[in-house]
């Protein structure tokens, strides 16, 4: 109670000496994005203002992200305890360079949406909570970025689902009930079995601190329990991640919301999947991703070739992206398959570059619906001469995604493909340059098919056809939509051209997860 | 339902709930009880409100829209969360402060305002679903 005059040696239990301002970075973030998104319910009437106050905040967290970044770059991994009381006890945000570059870029990916969802998200829609939602899907995605306890984490998940459950059926039609209701039954069986595994893994261990798991699950090494709870943990984000055979629920519904909210979603949701992954098979469970190496290369490959076949089957541009994203996620599982640092760097490069490429897609894709009046490679066409320069943006992009140099995804393909060779498992790289030759295939047909021809699939070669009534002209396009999409595609350029600072980023947050000593000491530092 | 018996008693027991929900929350600090539990006491009482006398009626009573509750609520407990930072403590750092009251001292603290944070989320949050699907049954 109030101030209690005896003397209890606090220096036991709790944290006494100053905390560096610095180390609020750590919750920032969360604060900021929880403020807003209550300001945002608070203000639902005035839908006007609504995008600023989302998009003034999202910039704020952007900074605060940056700033994070900076600092666990200078500074090594940051700690911060709720409540003060030390670890194990008291919940710790732990940054390693992967969590803070993965904030960073989520929070890029938000912004570009915020934006790009002014002119798109009709002012009802604002009503029902765009904006809120939108807030507190970064809040649970950057507090599971951020978060270094376990059941911190799943609840963070909690959050950034409930959100996009509310994202989803934005809108109330009927298939977006439907995709919704495939959603949302997948990830809640994925939630349940994740925290069925930290049940377990609490009563083995009696810890949820993550450093704290690393250090004392040595103690059981190669024993059922533990090889067990890796295969569980695979399961639960596996099915998040979408990783095969546990994606169906993904092309299912990622067709069905706003494109803006498929955006976000395509961006942000399967990648928090594989950064659970990454944290619990390396930096948790070593000894199990050693022992589940060969089914996770396997699921990887599976992943990919489904993603990428999946991705040439498609007629509707909107399911050929679903597809894209789940081929992506097979090359980031490879990288987990493969486990040296140069593979799990590629991973954390792989992570990065798809959180920015995929939400340019769909933005594209938006794009395009509004340039065309169609989703359909059969029914769209002549975009090139309408307007030039989506053409290019289209170009980048698609090849960019596809992991051709000189842009961001060719570096991350290239790191696993030589962490696979090192370690000898050549079917795991022949498997991330097949899925790249044919996504190559998927998306130079959507190119051709959608910018080169002149119109619908019935047009004859060099004919021009006449505009689908009801698409918007080049002119007509607002800079609220021209900007994120430029802006994605510039960063995803720099990054190609440009891309030792990131390399350096997924190579030192690689070496923390595989080896935990700097993590481990960062979180129990004050206690030793 | 339009019992008169019901609408008779439903105002009395409406303000006997949220009383006692109040003192859950109170005593939770140290005992069972907080906002979670004291929030979801508050909204039956509603719920029991709208039963007997119409959903249009709870929201008269409640005077704010239940969303707007739910998010000072989460202003609340962000806000609660800041005082240590200008302490230079970690975040969530409870700071205790004693108010003098008729010879008794109060101790008021930063959980207690993060409790009623959560208080009033859970009050705004579940009584907008529930007002919600009462009024789909009128």
């Amino acid at each position: 109670m109030a101030a209690t005059k005896t003397a209890i040696d606090l220096s036991a239990a709790m944290v006494t000496q100053a905390v560096p301002l610095a180390d609020w970075l750590l919750v920032a973030p969360i604060l900021l994005t929880m403020a807003g998104g209550a300001l945002t319910i608070i203000l639902r009437k005035k839908s006007a203002a609504q995008p600023w106050i989302a998009i003034s905040v999202i910039s704020l967290v952007l900074l605060s992200n940056i700033a994070l970044l900076n600092h666990v770059l200078s500074n090594g991994v940051v700690t911060m305890v709720m409540g003060s009381w030390l670890p194990p006890f008291g919940i710790a945000f732990t940054a390693d360079a992967l969590g803070a570059l993965l904030a960073l870029t989520a929070s890029v990916a938000t912004l570009c949406v915020a934006i790009f969802a002014m002119n798109s998200i009709a002012a009802n829609e604002r009503r029902y909570g765009f904006y809120p939602f939108l807030l507190m899907l970064l809040c649970g995605v950057t507090g599971s970025f951020l978060t270094g306890d376990i059941f911190n984490l799943y609840v963070w998940f909690e959050v950034l689902l409930i959100s996009s459950f509310g994202l989803q059926v934005l809108g109330n039609e009927k298939t977006q009930i439907d995709g919704a209701v495939k959603y949302a039954v997948l990830n809640l069986i994925a939630t349940t079995l994740f925290l069925a595994a930290t049940g377990l893994l609490y009563g083995l261990v009696g810890t949820l601190n993550m450093a704290d798991i690393a250090t004392k699950v040595k103690a059981f090494d190669n024993s059922g329990p533990v090889l067990g709870l890796a295969t569980l943990y695979f399961l639960a984000f596996g099915m998040k991640a979408a990783a095969f055979p546990v994606n169906f629920w993904l092309p299912a519904s990622y067709h069905t919301p706003r494109l803006v909210v498929t955006a976000i979603f395509a961006g942000l949701l399967t990648k928090v999947g594989v950064y659970a992954l990454l944290r619990v098979m390396i930096l948790l469970m070593p000894e199990g991703r050693d022992w589940l190496a060969s089914l996770i290369g396997v699921v990887a490959i599976a992943t990919m070739l489904t993603g990428a076949f999946g991705a040439l089957a498609q007629t509707d541009i909107r399911r050929t992206m679903a597809y894209l994203v789940i081929a992506g996620i097979g090359a980031m599982l490879s990288g987990i398959a493969v486990g040296n640092q140069v593979a799990i760097s590629g991973t954390i490069f792989y992570s990065m570059h798809s959180v920015l490429i995929m939400t340019a897609l769909y933005l594209l894709v938006a794009f395009m619906y509004q340039m065309s009046g169609t989703f359909s490679l059969r029914e769209i066409g002549g975009l090139y001469i309408r307007t030039p320069l989506g053409a290019g943006i289209a170009l980048i992009l698609l090849l960019a995604v596809a992991g051709l140099p000189p842009f961001s995804g060719f570096w991350a393909k290239l790191l696993l493909v030589a962490g696979a060779l090192e370690a000898d498992r050549g079917w795991v790289a022949f498997g991330i340059l097949a899925s790249g030759l044919l996504t190559t295939i998927a998306v130079g047909r959507i190119w051709i098919f959608a910018f080169w021809r002149g119109g619908n699939e019935n047009t004859v070669d060099g004919i021009q056809a006449l505009p689908i009534a009801g698409s918007a002209d080049a002119s007509d396009v607002s800079a609220s939509i021209w900007l994120p999409l430029i802006v994605l595609t510039a960063l995803i350029v720099v990054i190609g051209v440009l891309p030792e600072g990131v390399m350096s980023i997924s190579e030192y947050g690689a070496k923390t997860l595989i080896d935990p000593t700097v993590y481990i000491g960062s979180v129990f530092g004050g206690a030793q | 339902m339009n019992t008169l018996i019901l609408r008779t008693v439903a105002p009395y027991l409406t303000a006997l709930m949220l009383l006692f929900s109040v003192f859950v929350l109170l005593r939770g600090h140290n005992e069972p009880g907080g906002g979670f539990i004291g929030g979801l006491i508050a909204v039956s009482a509603f719920a029991i409100y709208g039963i007997a006398c119409g959903v249009s009626a709870v929201r008269r009573a409640m005077k704010f829209h239940p969303m707007s509750i739910a998010a000072s609520g989460l202003v609340l407990a962000v806000l609660s969360v800041l005082p240590s930072l200008f302490l230079g403590q970690p975040a969530m750092t409870s700071q205790w402060y004693a108010v003098p009251f008729l010879g008794t001292a109060i101790d008021l603290s930063t959980p207690l305002f993060f409790d009623v944070g959560v208080y009033l989320v859970v009050v705004g949050a579940i009584s907008s679903i529930a007002l919600s699907l009462e009024e789909r049954a009128d």
